[in-house]
């Protein structure tokens, strides 16, 4: 790289890279970063996956016997907001920093320096959360969603709570302006909109939902914080404001943010998918306009989060209407995915089968989430372990799923190394069927009429409840083994050959070795 | 990279070297969240913190748009790159948009909803003597207050701040036709007209506290009313020091006629915080 030029025309050759940590604390490569981004989530992935097992250790058994209740409520609060913002998104972004660039064949993101920041945000904020914790009156115990008044009338960790989520929404506006400029500034000449792989269409969708909705969200928690200290009435009746307000705002952020964890995983299916069944993605175009209209349509569902919340019947049906429009471009995509295997010479390496355990749960998930969307339905669902079992069918047998895919695709091409293929399909066998232990009995629970956020339930509850608690800690065993897996992998896997995939037709595959060097593109190819 | 750039040819795209200015920016951002929140809960050491986190912020401001202006400057920048840098301000408008929409909604749904909803039967019992019209500071609220007039100083601002954003074309106007001393002729008076534009949004705010009994714990409507304009304040006041830096780096001779975006983003934000107050003065104190 030539960065510092003078007016006589001579190269720096003095290219000074730091060593050691100070390499990864002012890195601008888009590989170290996505690297970063990588390794944080999957370290937040273990605390809030740690945390989710002390919710079912203590909901082994009916009655208080783990935790005091709360801690209990701090534990669903930190565990959905670790696992929101600091696990499945910034892996996802990690995804994006390694994929994008190489995928349209730039030399790097627009903007290396800001994208760093973007990844060095996310300590602080993660660090604030966790200081939260210690703050006198223990770890704020109001959910991830924060409803007003609750969080009005909580001790010190709020505060805390509410500068991480800032510094959060800072990380990512700025990640999502990084993406947006990347893809429609850096693509290689010949590289149309239209011939960008799916991946990336997911991103640049992705990225506008995430500058339309964070900001939102920094205004409703900017309002608790005045709310809290500054004698502001937003959520207070009794100053002309209203609790309901806070849910409106968050749910018209909360909403899309669903889809902003879904969508970069429909990307890495759209291309593991095809890879393996060595065909060309069925129906691309659809799948780019289906992934947008899924996106718009995210922006006017909101209050399908609040049926019973009071509202004229009116607005239900409207909502209720608007959110099962979404089921049509979901049922697109899902049949594009069938398709592209139709008549396919497929395989069933470890990225497919996570894909193929994405395409089967994730569905489940969207036919759960049909189910909810029902007014008539919700009202006896609502805040049930119903809800609990349809969103982690969604995020977890989905989007986690699906950034497990996305490993180990892209593993041989990021480290030159190749995956233990029997340990692989060991860790998705053992995944997928712990997931749906601990998951597909909460339905039943659910409708049986078991409270979520409750530490304690009624004696009819237990065996399912226990069932569900063998199944999280298997899981939680089963990511441990994952860990070993990649480092294992990493230590002393077998080199990767140059195709590792003769069915992966991107330009990361087609047009760079394996592994990937550390600048890839400096001078960009040209695309047919 | 491999081959040698030769003077006067700009690479294909400029990366950056490693860069230490985003961990220190970090480094502020925590500290002005830790301490806010130790500060707003009464903990001595806030206050310091906050100090602590607002000079580390100045540091890596001046150090960070230094080091960008230097490159800019240095000729490093491609015209690709400069179409990166209007992508990247546009969508940070937006993101500013969407900031103020969150607001502008809470002012929406307490006027057209909650508000009237307070009116309604279910809550008669509890406040019998309510009227549920706005201006309102809620049921709750003991004693009176008063409203800003549009026609006063609002009206004044409003002139002043469209004043403003013809001065900013105007100096563009300069800047395009290489006439330097209408550019920095216009952008002082950009950013006086802005100074005054904040003088009188002080004096109103005073004169609300002092006199009006308008406050923003003067329940709903001041909440709504202070949030709005002093969050738009607050963007003026930076939309001004960002003004300041174009006109000092327009002295020194930086931009020409065909390559400035740096001095674009700036009057494109200037536009956008007009726009804002416009909404203001329409939804906030006419209506």
């Amino acid at each position: 790289m030539s960065a510092v030029l003078d007016q006589h025309g001579h190269e720096h050759a003095h290219d000074h890279h730091p060593s050691g940590l100070m390499r990864w604390v002012t890195t601008t490569n888009h590989k170290d970063i996505g690297t970063m981004y990588l390794w944080f989530s999957f370290a937040m992935f273990i605390v809030g996956g740690v945390m989710a097992l002390v919710i079912r250790a203590e909901l082994f058994q009916p009655g208080l016997q783990v935790v005091n209740p709360e801690f209990f409520n701090a534990m669903t609060t930190y565990h959905g907001l670790i696992m929101v913002f600091g696990a499945i998104m910034p892996a996802f972004v990690g995804f994006a920093n390694w994929q994008i660039p190489m995928m349209i064949g730039a030399p790097d993101m627009a903007f290396p320096r800001m994208n760093n920041w973007s990844f060095w945000l996310l300590p602080p904020a993660a660090t604030l959360l966790i200081a939260s914790f210690f703050m006198p009156g223990g770890g704020a115990g109001v959910g991830w969603t924060m409803y007003a008044p609750l969080t009005v009338q909580q001790g010190p960790a709020m505060d805390l709570m509410i500068f991480a989520v800032h510094i959060l929404g800072m990380s990512s506006i700025m990640g999502s302006i990084n993406i947006i400029t990347t893809l429609l500034n850096m693509r290689a000449p010949g590289m149309t909109l239209m011939k960008m792989p799916l991946f990336c269409w997911t991103w640049l969708i992705t990225a506008y939902l995430l500058i339309a909705v964070m900001p939102v969200l920094a205004g409703a928690v900017t309002m608790t914080l005045t709310d809290r200290h500054f004698g502001t009435t937003f959520f207070n009746a009794a100053g002309g404001g209203d609790p309901v307000l806070y849910q409106h705002i968050f749910w018209f952020f909360g909403h899309p943010e669903v889809y902003i964890i879904a969508i970069p995983a429909f990307g890495v299916i759209s291309q593991v998918i095809p890879a393996f069944s060595r065909k060309p993605l069925f129906g691309y175009t659809s799948m780019v306009y289906a992934t947008a209209s899924i996106a718009i349509l995210s922006f006017i569902v909101w209050a399908h989060h609040m049926y019973t919340v009071g509202m004229p019947t009116v607005g239900q049906l409207y909502f209720m209407y608007a959110t099962m429009l979404i089921a049509i471009p979901t049922g697109v995509k899902v049949f594009n995915w069938l398709a592209t295997m139709w008549k396919g010479s497929i395989t069933f390496e470890t990225p497919m089968l996570f894909a193929l355990g994405f395409l089967f749960l994730f569905t489940m998930g969207g036919f759960s989430g049909l189910v909810l969307s029902l007014t008539a339905v919700d009202v006896q669902l609502h805040d049930t372990y119903y809800v609990v079992a349809h969103f982690h069918y969604v995020m977890v047998a989905g989007a986690l799923f699906a950034a497990f895919a996305g490993v180990y695709y892209w593993f041989p091409k990021w480290t030159g190394k190749m995956y233990d293929e029997k340990l692989g399909k060991l860790h998705f066998w053992l995944s997928l069927i712990f997931f749906n232990v601990t998951f597909f009995v909460q339905h039943f629970l659910g409708l049986a009429g078991m409270p979520r956020r409750i530490p304690d339930y009624a004696l009819q509850f237990t065996e399912f409840n226990m069932i569900s608690s063998i199944g999280a800690f298997g899981f939680g065993l089963s990511q441990v083994f994952f860990f070993y897996v990649i480092v294992k992998a990493i230590r002393s896997g077998e080199k990767a050959p140059e195709h590792p995939w003769e069915g992966a037709d991107t330009l990361e595959w087609t047009h760079l070795p394996t592994p990937a060097p550390y600048h890839s593109f400096e001078t960009p190819p040209v695309v047919k | 990279m491999a081959h040698a750039i030769k003077a006067g040819e700009q690479p294909w795209y400029y990366l950056p070297q490693p860069s230490r200015w985003p961990v220190v920016g970090s480094l502020a951002l925590f500290l002005l969240g830790f301490g806010a929140g130790l500060w707003f809960n009464g903990f001595a050491p806030g206050p310091w913190l906050v100090l602590a986190g607002f000079l580390v912020l100045l540091y890596m401001l001046f150090g960070w748009f230094g080091q960008v202006i230097g490159e800019s400057e240095g000729g490093l920048y491609s015209k690709r790159v400069d179409i990166s840098f209007r992508w990247a301000m546009s969508w940070f408008i937006f993101s500013e948009v969407m900031f103020f929409a969150a607001f502008f909604g809470a002012l929406f749904y307490a006027r057209v909803i909650a508000v009237p909803d307070l009116g309604g039967i279910e809550n008669r019992l509890l406040w019998p003597d309510f009227k549920a019209a706005w201006p309102t500071a809620g049921p709750d609220f003991k004693g009176t207050f008063e409203t800003i007039p549009a026609w006063g100083i609002p009206a004044l601002n409003t002139l002043l701040l469209l004043t403003s954003g013809a001065t900013v074309t105007w100096a563009h106007w300069g800047l395009k036709e290489n006439r330097r001393g209408q550019l920095v002729v216009g952008l002082i008076l950009t950013i006086l007209l802005g100074a005054i534009f904040l003088f009188f949004q002080g004096y109103e705010y005073t004169h609300a506290y002092s006199e009006l009994n308008l406050k923003l714990s003067t329940g709903i409507y001041g909440s709504t009313f202070f949030m709005l304009t002093g969050f738009h304040g607050l963007h003026v006041t930076l939309g001004a020091i960002m003004l300041t830096v174009i006109l000092v780096r327009s002295i020194k001779g930086h931009f020409t006629p065909d390559r400035h975006f740096a001095f674009e983003a700036v009057s494109w934000y200037w536009h956008f915080v007009d726009v804002v107050w416009l909404l203001l003065f329409v939804l906030v104190y006419w209506i």
